[in-house]
């Protein structure tokens, strides 16, 4: 599609797609939000910017193949899984630490839940980006 | 062969693996021989009673030396008989794995691990026969082989797997000593027929022996092995192995018994008609198999010491035939009995071994062939009903077995030289013979000292089948002149009778077996039958008209929600819809005219557009109910939906849709009876009370036990984490799956 005001448009719509993508992500243990959400719009993001520019500019934004992205995203999942496991705990139970707590806060939750969540978010934005290039490209 | 001929690695390595197994065996020779039933099991999967135990009693410890012994003995004659093959080291290997699965399965004290160790053997035997996969035959052989012992295999599991289940246990041990029970039980006929057609085609019993001659299109250590003692002889452990727990029914006697005899005549008839010294050996072994079945059919004393001797016997001369073929093949380059003679001269020890196991099958005395032909000979004339016919048909099967070990063993090397040989005839290396000899006069050594293996396998092995090591018979060269006697001095008469005439017997069997039905043309005739069946219900389903696999897969939908609301009443008994505030009305209407549109509209676009609608329609019912993650997943998955079938969509070509017209009074009717049942049966559901029990968990354990607020993503997360691991697996799958598809379909003849 050939429109200026798509592809002028796009460069901003897309970084804050993104933004938001990564806020949604974060959030999402406490809030509405989470891995799944997060990935879907974060992918959005880039079917945007590659209507609007083209798969071949959309891929070297990227820099890395999306079938790349969700392969890692997959391992990235599985290592938060058994790093449960080498605590003699059951496969993907969650492992927290808290920074900084003292009674009444817990202080900065770090966890393998987090983990696990970008693990799906990554999944989940490399399988849709991968098919919708695939797609654009074919046809 | 111009280059090295060592193996390497690859080839000594597997020889002292077996060799150290066969010692390791030997040392449960005496605590067995007193009677001792050795014990070790790991668990494997304890939720579900299955477990890596193995017993090595009687029975199991004969199979194990036999099959390391024998083993051992193959591997180092293949070593030489494949010299340089350049892939010998993946022969080795399948051979080796052959041999330990073997092991585990006669060892294997529960029936799960026991299955898993009968497969593995299938497996490995497929890959052994398949060897020589450049041949048209050879390929054909092993899926021949693979699919009668897999189809088997499968009755087998659904049998093994009721009989745990029937029995609360899966530890053989343990349902051993409760066979009367198991006697008495409703499901012991349909277990029993289950296990036995694993077992009669793992063991070629008639119907199912023609995969087995064809299985020599193996090389030929490989035959030795696998027809000796070890493949086919699986299926006869097995029934051996449950003859306790099982034998004693009439059903159970009167199958083993008829396939037995019945395979074992027929089978002795088609060895003498083969020319291939091979395919006659492996009709032999077909004989052995059945004689074997025959004795496990029924338990009796004699029975049960003729048929652990007969083991023992058949595995030694057969394996040492096996290999004396292989010698001669290696050495003249044929195996047609027509052609080979005097090669008596040449080949001194190979003809030694040759005739020293052929005269233990011939079963002459003083070897240990005699003595297990006149245990037959007692055994079969104890069986309970009809003594006659069986002892005729084995009488039978002898004689012509007593004609087929001349023709095979005799014939070859002191007959006057037939037609030319390919190759000079000389003598195999030491490797080649040495295992024939050692096997040949291990038959030898155990016929003049019965008393060898009376004591160390024949009386613990009998023990394990009737529970006491006393009942064994004595194995003895002279017994008096008694009846097993004269039947076997008839046997050797009728014999020579056979040997002198076989060669006009021959051409009349072949004349005969021609016209008569073909097992194997007839596998052929039912694989090219289910491939046209296949072809058929391929061409029938599968259209190719998207139109239809939608249609029928919504009819399908509709009969079996339906069907099902019918057949359980499950209507809903009121229908009231509540209080709708104006909220939902707009909704509802938004949905109706969004789907409404999609269905009436004739461009492409708004067809899109309007399914938008009915998406975001859906995503805003769960924004009013308060599920906002349901709620913001529905409307990023709606807008990629739209791009995603927009990208495609739109550039399809524009097909005048003739026909149309017809068809789409049919689809509204459809659509409309989904609809009407979908709302029915959510009616119903709301008409349940609702069970809280696991909101009411997620509720409380959410922020104590997860530190989480929003439920659904710790759900996601945390409590069922490996769910989510799974379906972002799928996700993956998914994405590639359909990336490959898009790029094979895509010609890479643009761009760069």
């Amino acid at each position: 599609m050939n429109s200026i005001i798509l592809r002028a448009g796009t460069r901003y719509l897309s970084g804050l797609l993104l933004l938001f993508s990564l806020y949604m992500l974060l959030r999402g243990h406490n809030e509405p939000g989470g891995g799944f959400i997060g990935g879907l719009i974060g992918s959005t993001g880039f079917v945007l910017y590659a209507i609007a520019c083209g798969t071949a500019d959309a891929r070297k934004a990227l820099r890395v193949q999306p079938n790349n992205i969700a392969m890692a995203g997959l391992g990235i999942a599985l290592l938060a899984g058994i790093f449960a496991a080498l605590f003699g705990d059951a496969l993907f139970t969650g492992q927290w630490l808290f920074i900084g707590g003292d009674k009444d806060e817990k202080g900065l939750p770090l966890s393998t839940v987090l983990v696990f969540d970008i693990g799906v978010y990554m999944v989940v934005f490399g399988s849709i980006i991968a098919l919708v290039f695939a797609m654009e490209e074919e046809i | 062969m111009a280059q090295s001929k060592s193996n390497g690695i690859a080839g000594w390595l597997p020889i002292f693996v077996a060799a150290g197994l066969f010692v390791w065996f030997c040392q449960f020779i005496a605590p067995v021989s007193e009677g001792q039933v050795l014990r070790v099991a790991w668990d494997w999967v304890p939720s579900l009673g299955i477990a890596l135990s193995f017993v090595i009693d009687g029975l199991s410890l004969t199979f194990a030396l036999l099959i390391s012994g024998i083993g051992t003995l193959v591997l180092l004659y293949s070593n030489t008989y494949l010299a340089g093959h350049p892939q010998y080291a993946r022969f080795a290997l399948f051979l080796t794995s052959f041999m330990l699965a073997m092991l585990g399965l006669v060892l294997a004290d529960n029936l799960i691990a026991l299955f898993v160790f009968w497969e593995l053997t299938t497996i490995t035997s497929y890959l052994l026969i398949g060897f020589g996969h450049e041949t048209e035959k050879g390929r054909r052989s092993a899926l021949q082989a693979l699919f009668v012992t897999g189809a088997g295999a499968l009755a087998l599991l659904a049998g093994l797997i009721m009989l745990g289940i029937t029995m609360g246990t899966f530890e053989l041990s343990e349902i051993l000593q409760r066979g009367d029970e198991l006697k008495a039980h409703a499901l012991y006929l349909p277990i029993l027929i289950l296990i036995l057609c694993g077992t009669f085609t793992k063991s070629a019993q008639f119907p199912f022996h023609f995969w087995l001659p064809n299985a020599m299109a193996a090389p030929t250590p490989v035959s030795a092995f696998l027809h000796s003692a070890t493949m086919v002889k699986a299926g006869v452990y097995l029934m051996a192995r449950l003859h306790p727990g099982m034998a004693g029914t009439d059903v159970w006697f009167w199958t083993l018994s008829i396939a037995g005899a019945f395979t074992a005549v027929f089978a002795s008839i088609l060895a003498l008609r083969q020319t291939d010294l091979k395919q006659a050996l492996a009709y032999t072994t077909l004989m052995a198999l059945g004689v074997l079945t025959l004795f496990l059919g029924q338990g009796s004393e004699y029975g049960m010491t003729a048929f652990v001797t007969f083991l023992i016997v058949h595995s030694l001369y057969k394996a040492s035939l096996f290999l004396v073929v292989g010698c001669i093949d290696h050495s003249t380059g044929s195996r047609e009995a027509g052609v080979l003679g005097g090669l008596g001269r040449a080949m001194p020890m190979t003809a030694f071994a040759a005739a020293l196991a052929a005269i233990s099958m011939a079963g002459l005395p003083p070897f240990l062939g005699f003595i297990g032909k006149e245990l037959k000979y007692a055994g079969v004339l104890e069986v309970a009903g009809e003594p006659f016919v069986f002892t005729a048909a084995l009488v039978a099967a002898n004689a012509l077995m007593f004609a087929v070990a001349a023709v095979v063993a005799f014939k070859p090397f002191w007959r006057p030289a037939g037609g030319a040989l390919p190759r000079q005839p000389h003598e195999a290396p030491w490797q080649m013979w040495i295992g024939p000899v050692i096997l040949a006069v291990l038959g030898l050594v155990f016929g003049v000292m019965p008393g060898l293996l009376q004591t160390t396998l024949v009386n613990p092995t009998v023990d394990t089948f009737l529970g006491d090591a006393g009942k064994a018979k004595e194995l003895k060269l002279w017994a008096g002149v008694n009846l097993p006697l004269i039947l076997s001095g008839l046997t050797i008469v009728l014999g020579l009778i056979l040997y002198l005439v076989h060669g006009a017997l021959r051409n009349a069997l072949a004349r005969i077996m021609d016209a008569g039905p073909n097992f194997d043309r007839g596998w052929d005739r039912f694989l090219k039958g289910l491939k046209g069946f296949a072809a058929w219900q391929t061409r029938t389903i599968q259209t190719g008209v998207l139109r239809w696999y939608i249609f029928a897969t919504f009819l399908t939908v509709l009969i079996a929600l339906g069907g099902t609301m019918i057949a359980k009443n499950a209507a809903p008994q009121t229908i009231t819809f509540g209080d709708l505030s104006w909220k939902n009305v707009a909704l509802m209407l938004l949905i109706v005219s969004g789907a409404l549109l999609t269905a009436i509209t004739r461009s492409r676009i708004t067809a899109m557009a309007a399914l938008g609608v009915v998406g975001i329609g859906v995503a805003m019912v769960f924004i009013v109910y308060g599920a906002p993650d349901v709620a913001i997943t529905q409307l990023l998955v709606e807008t990629l939906v739209v791009v995603l079938v927009a990208v495609a969509l739109l550039r399809l070509p524009y097909l005048d849709p003739t026909g149309i017209k017809d068809v789409r009074p049919f689809d509204a009717v459809l659509a409309l009876f989904v609809g009407l049942v979908t709302t029915l049966i959510l009616l119903a559901v709301l008409e349940t009370p609702l069970d809280r029990r696991l909101t009411d968990y997620f509720e409380t354990a959410s922020w104590p036990e997860a530190f989480g607020r929003n439920i659904v993503n710790v759900i996601l997360v945390d409590f069922r984490a490996l769910d989510t691991f799974g379906e972002i697996a799928v996700v993956v799958i998914a994405a590639l799956s359909a990336y490959a598809l898009l790029r094979t379909t895509a010609p890479k003849g643009d761009g760069k």
